[in-house]
């Protein structure tokens, strides 16, 4: 099924008989489910994009790149750093933007401006009775009634379809440049990420990559990035003399954001969010090809099949997701949490139309 | 404002509550004297009231999951309480509720500057977190004005927001965790000092859902490094439009203020009357703050001006030293209390799309015109949250059923141009019954069938956020 309006889409959910396997791009096939493909990129478009308010509304099934080529074109990018996970799980596809959001997809900005969830300003839904629901809207702060456009960001399809999705925007970056300090082991640059994320010099990245070492961007305006990249280079001697990229700096967050050093490795992909300074002592127990995001509050990981990471990086504040592989998918919570989810996924799903078929996670 | 009629059965209980929860609680925990509830029978939106069956003031999670539990059973309305602060009655009891303030739950349980966060207890003032980490050189960003005795308790349940949330977002953006005990009583751990939900962004629905579904105990709050500098100017306008058009260009042109606040001439003069904080005598005045090093608030001040200089300002007053900031923050920040001097008023959140605002502004000016009332406008601009005051006089009879109706004609108009019913403020019971202007049934149904899996008696603030008869089934 393609659905090619949100009324199809709701007629579409409405006539299912059983499990539908909600396909985006189909780029991020974390969530495995079953049953009849049900296709959201027939539900495109941009529905209203207002430079002078930073605002944009685009259908769900809105293609990723056209969206960035379309804001580009305005100087302007979503409020957060979408990334591309394809080449790291193994899908071929075009990300969509619907599924960016039901993944609550967040890239290195993660640390400076946000998540997905926290530019999202609205959202419409199709849920499993095949009704056509509202949250949110197009301004930037809405308190009005609860939030349901974040309970739908990361709940991987479970609760409805994506129809539309309205995002806060910002300005482009007039310039960025990025220190890199080489030689650094994962844990000295949990260390030196720390210290430059509490300095006040506003960095948008903080990351690590084998055979790169610790990166720190900084992005703003000309004079104001010249200013901060001497300021933290010294901030920062203490870590080794910082290399600064400049041409290079777009290139070196790309590969971060897609875990360039972990493409076609074999194995299963296992993305965990922590309290950054658990990173050193969690990616010595992995003992494993890792990256780190967040200053080390993300860590990428590609174990050999079979080994329960999560066990293995235990004790951790946080949760780990099995992102390519067999297994639980989703971290085991508080049985308390557990029930509530269960309890909203009866009430907006009640069929099981989205869930019935969920990975072997849930 | 409607308010359901109290439940007899449960006024008829009321001895029987009250020595429960004296049961499991301290002897100062419990308050039933009517002259002592009388202090919980409104918040700040005062022009409503009704005293509550009893008040309970717990010290610990523990304490307020047994005073929940106890009213679980005899199945009593609870209504949370932070400091009283909120303007849309979201902390107003019924006769038949139980009110449980967590004011008494105020310590710091955990600074952690290496993982940028603190975690509070929820009682604890919004100020109050940023002082407990000024010292290290961090601070908590949403800060609304009424910061200094508003707590992060009601900051979460409201998803309050405040001047420079432009750059640091509202209180949803800030926050990592919370302890949550539901109306049964059990206590909940949502989120930690980690990004982002593993499973389901429970955290995201608890804030701002308006005390309705669960009390908040403790609070894990992301902090952040302090700037090394901080630096506003004032612009002054001959209209509301040209300032708006300003507004709209600075947003455009690439950079980022922290703040940018307007103010409008009923306010200006106002606020000059009684702060003299010397602003010039004009229609429309911005407040624009920009942050960094000395070079970098040089280069972005630089471009605000080349980009206000095009709209003709009647004057553009950057400020050179930190009592010149003071004094531009001055008149903005004394803003409600000069109006409070003068009138009564009530204080409307709508928010609109920023390119909506010159044409909003005029609108507003002839909707009050018509209903023969006068409105200043002072507002968050960047962001399009607006905060018109409807000046009223409270010993005129009628006078405040007129300012209502004016302050719902705005409110209709800001969702009539693509905005909203409230930007910060939350709805409680103030814009309840305009919930259908903005949204449809189908939408708040299922609003509302969340709080059916949070609170399945409807107990926990039950006449609040949506339509009375729209709930009506639901709350028991
Ligand atoms: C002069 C003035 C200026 C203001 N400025 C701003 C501003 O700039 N920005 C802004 O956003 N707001 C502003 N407000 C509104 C108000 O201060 C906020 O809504 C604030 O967050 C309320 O906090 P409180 O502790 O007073 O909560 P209360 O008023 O006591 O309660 C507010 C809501 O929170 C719920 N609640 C309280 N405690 C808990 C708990 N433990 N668990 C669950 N729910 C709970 C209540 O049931 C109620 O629904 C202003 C108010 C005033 C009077």
């Amino acid at each position: 099924m393609k659905p090619r309006d949100e009324s199809e889409l709701a007629e579409a959910i409405r006539a299912a008989a059983g499990p539908l396997r909600v396909a985006g791009g189909g780029t991020r096939p974390v969530v495995r489910a079953q049953g009849d493909a049900l296709h959201t990129n027939g539900l495109t478009g941009v529905h209203l994009y207002e430079p002078a308010a930073l605002t944009l509304v685009v259908g769900a099934g809105t293609p990723l790149a056209e969206v960035e080529a379309l804001l580009a074109g305005e100087r302007q990018r979503l409020g957060f750093e979408p990334v591309r996970w394809g080449a790291l799980l193994g899908a071929v596809g075009e990300s969509t933007i619907g599924g960016v959001v039901a993944a609550n997809v967040s890239g290195p900005r993660r640390v400076q401006t946000g998540a997905c969830r926290d530019a999202l300003i609205g959202a419409r839904f199709v849920d499993g009775r095949g009704e056509v629901v509202k949250s949110g809207g197009r301004v930037m702060k809405n308190v009005t009634g609860y939030d349901l456009v974040k309970l739908m960001t990361g709940s991987w399809g479970q609760l409805g379809v994506l129809s539309e999705v309205a995002f806060k925007l910002q300005p482009a970056a007039a310039s960025e440049a990025t220190l890199v300090l080489e030689g650094l082991d994962a844990g000295e640059a949990v260390a030196a990420m720390a210290a430059a994320l509490g300095s006040p010099f506003d960095v948008s990245g903080a990351g690590w990559m084998p055979d790169v070492g610790a990166m720190l961007r900084l992005e703003g305006l000309a004079e104001s990035v010249a200013y901060r990249v001497a300021r933290l280079s010294a901030a920062l001697a203490r870590f080794g003399t910082a290399r600064i990229e400049r041409e290079g700096s777009g290139a070196l967050w790309r590969a971060l954001g897609e875990v360039a050093p972990l493409h076609g490795l074999a194995g299963v992909v296992w993305r965990f969010s922590l309290k950054p300074s658990e990173a050193p002592r969690v990616v010595a127990r992995l003992d494993c090809p890792v990256v780190l995001d967040w200053g080390g509050g993300l860590i990428w990981a590609v174990l050999p099949e079979g080994i329960d990471a999560r066990a293995l990086a235990a004790p951790y504040s946080g949760h780990a997701t099995l992102m390519r592989g067999k297994g639980v998918v989703f971290q085991p919570e508080a049985p308390a949490v557990t029930a509530l989810g269960n309890g909203l996924r009866a009430k907006f799903d009640p069929r099981g139309l989205f869930s019935g078929g969920v990975g072997d996670g849930i | 404002m409607q308010m359901p009629v109290p439940n007899p059965a449960i006024l008829a209980k009321k001895a029987a509550v009250v020595a429960a929860l004296r049961a499991v609680l301290p002897a100062d925990a419990v308050i039933d004297a009517p002259e002592e509830t009388r202090a919980y029978e409104c918040d700040a939106l005062a022009a409503y009231r009704a005293q509550p069956l009893a008040v309970v003031l717990p010290r610990t999670t523990g304490e307020v999951a047994a005073a929940l539990k106890v009213c679980h059973g005899f199945a009593v309305p609870v209504v949370p309480r932070g400091a009283g602060t909120s303007l849309a009655g979201g902390a107003m009891p019924t006769e038949d509720a139980v009110i449980l303030g967590v004011a008494r739950m105020t310590a710091v349980l955990e600074v952690d500057t290496a993982n940028r966060f603190i975690r509070v207890e929820a009682g604890r003032t919004n100020l109050a977190v940023t002082a407990a980490v000024e010292s290290e050189g961090f601070f908590y960003a949403p800060d609304p004005s009424s910061q200094l005795a508003c707590l992060i308790a009601g900051n979460i349940a409201m998803n309050s927001g405040g001047a420079h949330c432009l750059k640091y977002g509202v209180t949803t953006n800030n926050l990592l965790g919370v302890t949550l005990v539901t109306m049964a009583g059990e206590v909940l751990e949502i989120g930690g000092p980690w990004n982002d939900a593993g499973g389901f962004d429970l955290l995201g629905l608890v804030c701002g859902s308006e005390g309705q579904l669960g009390v908040v105990t403790e609070a894990t709050l992301r902090i952040l490094p302090k700037p090394e500098g901080a630096r506003p100017v004032l612009i002054g306008f001959d209209s509301n439009a040209v300032a708006g058009a300003c507004v709209a260009d600075i947003i455009r042109a690439g950079v980022l203020p922290v703040a940018i606040e307007f103010m409008d001439r009923p306010c200006i003069r106002a606020t000059e009357d009684f702060a003299h904080a010397g602003y010039p005598d004009c229609e429309a005045l911005l407040i624009v703050e920009v942050e960094g090093g000395e070079a970098e608030i040089a280069e972005q001040l630089g471009l605000i001006r080349q980009i206000a200089m095009r709209h003709a300002p009647v004057e553009f007053r950057e400020s050179r030293s930190e009592e010149e900031s003071r004094k531009i923050w001055l008149g903005r920040k004394s803003a409600f209390g000069a109006m409070g001097q003068i009138n009564d008023y009530v204080c409307l959140d709508g928010t609109i799309p920023v390119s909506a605002l010159p044409q909003v502004l005029s609108r507003i000016a002839e909707l009050a015109k018509t209903a023969g009332l006068e409105v200043a406008n002072v507002f968050h601009a960047g962001d399009g949250n607006m905060h018109p005051l409807i000046l009223y006089n409270a010993n005129l009879p009628g006078d405040l059923e007129r300012c209502e109706a004016l302050g719902a004609d705005i409110l209709r108009l800001c969702v009539e141009v693509g905005g909203c019913l409230t930007g910060e403020h939350g709805v409680g019971i103030e814009k309840r019954d305009l919930m259908l202007t903005q949204f449809n049934g189908v939408d708040l149904e299922a609003q509302m069938r969340v709080k059916d899996v949070f609170d399945p008696l409807w107990l926990l603030n039950p006449a609040k956020v949506f339509p009375l008869d729209l709930s009506a089934e639901r709350r028991c």
